[in-house]
């Protein structure tokens, strides 16, 4: 009988496909309608942190140089007070085999896949993760399926992501293209039932386990060359799984007083699921849009119970604007040589007026960088907006309107980061646990773990609960 | 641009996988008016012209249907021309830097 390939159909049977597709089974760890025990999970893998790196290792990934952005720190000195401007270090990520980071998180789910008999792996990503399975998967000749959302409804794509359709292409994998909406997710289901493919999603524990190595390189090159910790890590922050391999890396390695800060661009007022607003973005990852929804709802993603949880790791939480990124993007190609792709700067925009906060001796890790292409590309990404109806101007950042202008610094001091709240994000996302599970109350075991999962202590957790006129039992 | 493949050759097909009144009921108003699409790329299993249905084996060995739109489909991205507010950036800097430099 044929199956019922419906989008509801499909969507009911989502935990079935998921547990086969994932050879995991995540109700092991669930202690309540909140709660699981996110260790266990964790290292579920099976594989410890030596291993990865083992893994990593075979297939070309990591160990990447940590370069020191000199003419970018005497900029910050020139505009920081006397004896302030930390010095800017940047991981060169792009020199991983498809050019990111992720390929770190792609490193680890296709080891798996091959050990575990999966005849190829699958993706739902429109960012550079499709590019890291496909060339993983290159590498141990599995099959690969990328499932991208390219286009709005008039056929016109995203530049930057018709470049990564190219890349995944260039690594032998099949592209399913699809014009805007949520239900990628159900293409993604379809095809993991069709062909028997290993789910390598973004947000499992093989995907998150595979950045904490990132964490753990940093410290020990700083360690090495500067005989010191870094006083911040600045984090490109979309989805959460970023933040959070890194921050566990980092914490792995003891690096205990290191200050964990998350940057997204600044998309507010632009909906990730309109047809409309979809090309009035600049920016396809890296962006509130993600950051934002992704921290104060982690399991909303393809997997049970999401492994990336950015509110137990962030300290600060802050944003830049696309223009500011573009302008970033144009001075580390100009004054420094490195030519890399505008999303993966956005840390680097942000670590910029942040270094400024700190004196001359300290040292701030900017975490990735990515490759660039043509689409990929200030001049693609900023001609292409402007024939969506984006204005282009130089001017003061401040005046930056997603989907509407963007605006390029006249001056290397204009650039500055907007502090978001992590205390509302957090209580957003109590308030999501509780509603989206429809509970009145909640057992201190899973008091417990929104402590954990928050960061706050349990009273203020219950004070939230309260205010949501939840109660806490026993 | 040629209007006809034959079978084994390199070509793109387009599919609706949902009409609008299959989708999400969670896609704003906008994205609720128009189909779910796809496009996919493959080798013809049989010839046929641009506009008709055919049978595509692709990348990753599936067979799959669908209306043809291009035969020998590439890449036609760019760099884009240039943009003038990011062309003097790097020069304003290096004067800076280069003065910075003379006064230290």
């Amino acid at each position: 009988m044929a199956r019922d390939t419906s989008y509801e159909a499909v969507m009911a049977r989502q935990n079935e496909i998921m547990k086969k597709s994932l050879g995991m089974d995540y109700e092991q760890y669930v202690r309540g309608p909140i709660a699981f025990d996110y260790e266990a999970m964790m290292s579920g893998t099976g594989y410890t942190l030596e291993k990865i790196r083992e893994i990593q290792r075979e297939v070309g990934v990591g160990d990447t140089p940590l370069l020191e952005l000199r003419n970018v720190t005497e900029l910050v000195r020139r505009n920081a007070k006397p004896g302030y401007g930390a010095r800017i270090l940047v991981k060169d990520e792009s020199c991983n085999p498809s050019g990111s980071f992720k390929d770190r998180r792609a490193s680890v789910s296709l080891y798996h896949a091959a050990k575990m008999g999966y005849p190829g792996a699958l993706a739902a990503t429109s960012g550079n993760y499709g590019a890291a399975v496909a060339s993983q998967a290159a590498m141990r000749n599995l099959g690969c399926i990328v499932v991208q959302e390219v286009y709005d409804s008039r056929h016109v794509g995203q530049p930057e992501i018709i470049e990564k359709t190219r890349k995944c292409e260039a690594f032998g994998a099949e592209v399913v293209q699809l014009t805007v909406g949520p239900e990628l997710f159900y293409v993604a289901l379809m095809l993991l039932e069709e062909t028997g493919y290993f789910n390598a999603s973004l947000y499992s524990s093989f995907g998150v386990a595979g950045i904490e190595t990132l964490g753990v390189e940093i410290v020990e090159q700083c360690r090495q060359r500067y005989g010191k910790d870094p006083a911040y890590v600045v984090v490109t922050h979309a989805g959460g799984g970023n933040v959070t391999g890194t921050a566990r890396g980092l914490r792995k390695a003891g690096a205990a007083n290191t200050t964990v800060i998350g940057a997204s661009v600044d998309l507010s007022g632009l909906h990730m699921a309109s047809d409309r607003d979809f090309n009035r973005k600049s920016f396809t990852t890296g962006h509130t849009g993600f950051g934002v929804p992704f921290a104060t709802w982690p399991d909303r993603t393809d997997v049970p119970k999401n492994a990336a949880r950015p509110l137990r790791y962030l300290d600060r939480y802050v944003t830049v604007t696309q223009g500011e990124v573009f302008y970033v993007t144009e001075v580390t190609a100009t004054v420094e040589g490195l030519e890399r792709g505008p999303a993966g700067n956005t840390s680097l925009a942000a670590a910029i007026p942040l270094a400024a906060e700190l004196p001359e001796d300290e040292i701030v890790v900017v975490q990735e960088t990515e490759y660039t292409g043509a689409g990929k590309h200030p001049q693609a990404q900023l001609d292409f907006a402007r024939r969506n109806g984006v204005e282009v101007r130089r001017g003061d950042p401040k005046e930056n309107v997603p989907g509407k202008a963007i605006v390029i610094p006249e001056s290397f001091s204009q650039l500055h980061v907007t502090e978001m709240s992590l205390d509302r994000m957090k209580r957003s996302y109590i308030r999501n646990a509780v509603q989206r599970n429809g509970l009145t109350e909640v057992t201190g075991d899973e008091l417990q773990f929104l402590s954990e999962d928050t960061r706050l202590s349990p009273e203020a957790v219950q004070a939230v609960l309260s205010e949501f006129g939840v109660k806490v039992r026993g | 641009m040629s209007q006809k493949c034959g079978k084994g050759d390199w070509v793109m097909i387009h599919q609706v996988i949902l009409e609008p009144h299959q989708r999400s009921k969670d896609v704003p108003e906008d994205t609720a008016k128009v189909p779910l699409e796809a496009w996919i790329k493959g080798w013809a299993v049989d010839s046929a012209t641009v506009g008709e249905e055919v049978q595509i084996t692709t990348l990753a060995g599936r067979t799959v249907k669908g209306r043809l739109v291009e035969v020998n489909p590439g890449f036609t991205h760019t760099y884009g021309p240039a943009v003038p507010e990011l062309a003097p950036v790097g020069r304003e800097l290096r004067t800076v830097l280069k003065e910075a430099k003379g006064r230290g």
